[in-house]
């Protein structure tokens, strides 16, 4: 494989008031990078989405942003509850987020959905019980 | 048009204001954050009555120029503190957010 810079980052569960700051510091790091802002716009979108999602709903979880010459992959990963039907979390406007969570003004059911659609790759592997890890790539050519 | 120029053009409040000369170029209003997260647009005014913490990390990744706290909503210093660490704008204003929306519409 390539060579390729990587940023990591242990992503607190318990935290809502720091939630986010791991996407913080990638669009930071990326515009050090001097890459160019539409990039890094999505991936600033996807990986906020799916580290929210971490605090949210799997009680924590590590980020990976591998940036190649080519592409950037984010990597999500958590040992939560795990995503029963994938298809049915992927469906705009699904959430199953508590009324708690809601009243900050997450749970409209477009995370999932976001990820997706500013990302040119998107792959969820999650069994219940053991966990999530969603894998997202966005091209840089 | 610039956040400054808005803000003394309807008296908005400025509460967060470390980049006063960003270019506001439309604007997107709502209060559900993956909503904001995929629909405004880089340099948008987003207009909400939502002011906790987690408004300071949206603003900062959808690149939003300015957030607007409609209706006389305020936040508290910490998220103000935050949004001047991270370069976000925040401005408040006692009109409803449809009334911000049509003035801002009519100005850029
Ligand atoms: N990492 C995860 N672990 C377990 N369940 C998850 C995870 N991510 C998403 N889900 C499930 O998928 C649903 C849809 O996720 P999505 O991000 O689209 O919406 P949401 O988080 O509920 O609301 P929003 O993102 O709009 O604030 C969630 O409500 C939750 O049930
Ligand atoms: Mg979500």
């Amino acid at each position: 494989m390539s060579e390729f810079l990587n940023f990591h980052f242990d992503v607190d569960g318990e935290n809502f008031v720091s939630a986010g700051q791991a996407s913080v510091q990638v669009k930071k790091n990326l515009r050090e990078l001097g890459l160019p802002p539409e990039i890094i716009r999505q991936v600033s979108i996807a990986m906020y989405e799916g580290e929210i999602n971490m605090v949210i709903h799997a009680g924590g979880g590590v980020a990976d942003v591998n940036v190649y010459e080519d592409r950037i992959v984010i990597i999500l990963a958590d040992t939560g509850p795990g995503i029963k039907d994938i298809e049915l979390a992927m469906t705009e406007g699904y959430s199953t987020a508590t009324d708690n969570v809601r009243s900050l003004g997450f749970g409209a059911g477009m995370g999932l959905p976001n990820m997706k659609r500013y990302t040119d790759e998107m792959t969820i592997e999650s069994e219940v019980g053991k966990g999530t890890t969603i894998t997202m790539c966005v091209y840089l050519k | 048009m610039t956040v400054q120029q808005i803000i003394e053009k309807f008296n908005f409040s400025p509460l967060s204001l470390p980049c006063p000369e960003r270019e506001v170029s439309g604007g997107y209003t709502g209060d559900l954050l993956s909503w904001v997260m995929g629909r405004a647009s880089q340099d948008n005014a987003w207009i909400t009555i939502m002011s906790n913490i987690n408004i300071v990390a949206v603003a900062s990744l959808s690149d939003v120029s300015v957030v607007i706290l409609a209706e006389g909503v305020s936040a508290d210093s910490g998220v103000l503190e935050t949004a001047e660490q991270k370069g976000v704008n925040i401005v408040s204003s006692e009109l409803p957010a449809f009334e911000i929306a049509v003035r801002i519409a009519d100005s850029v």
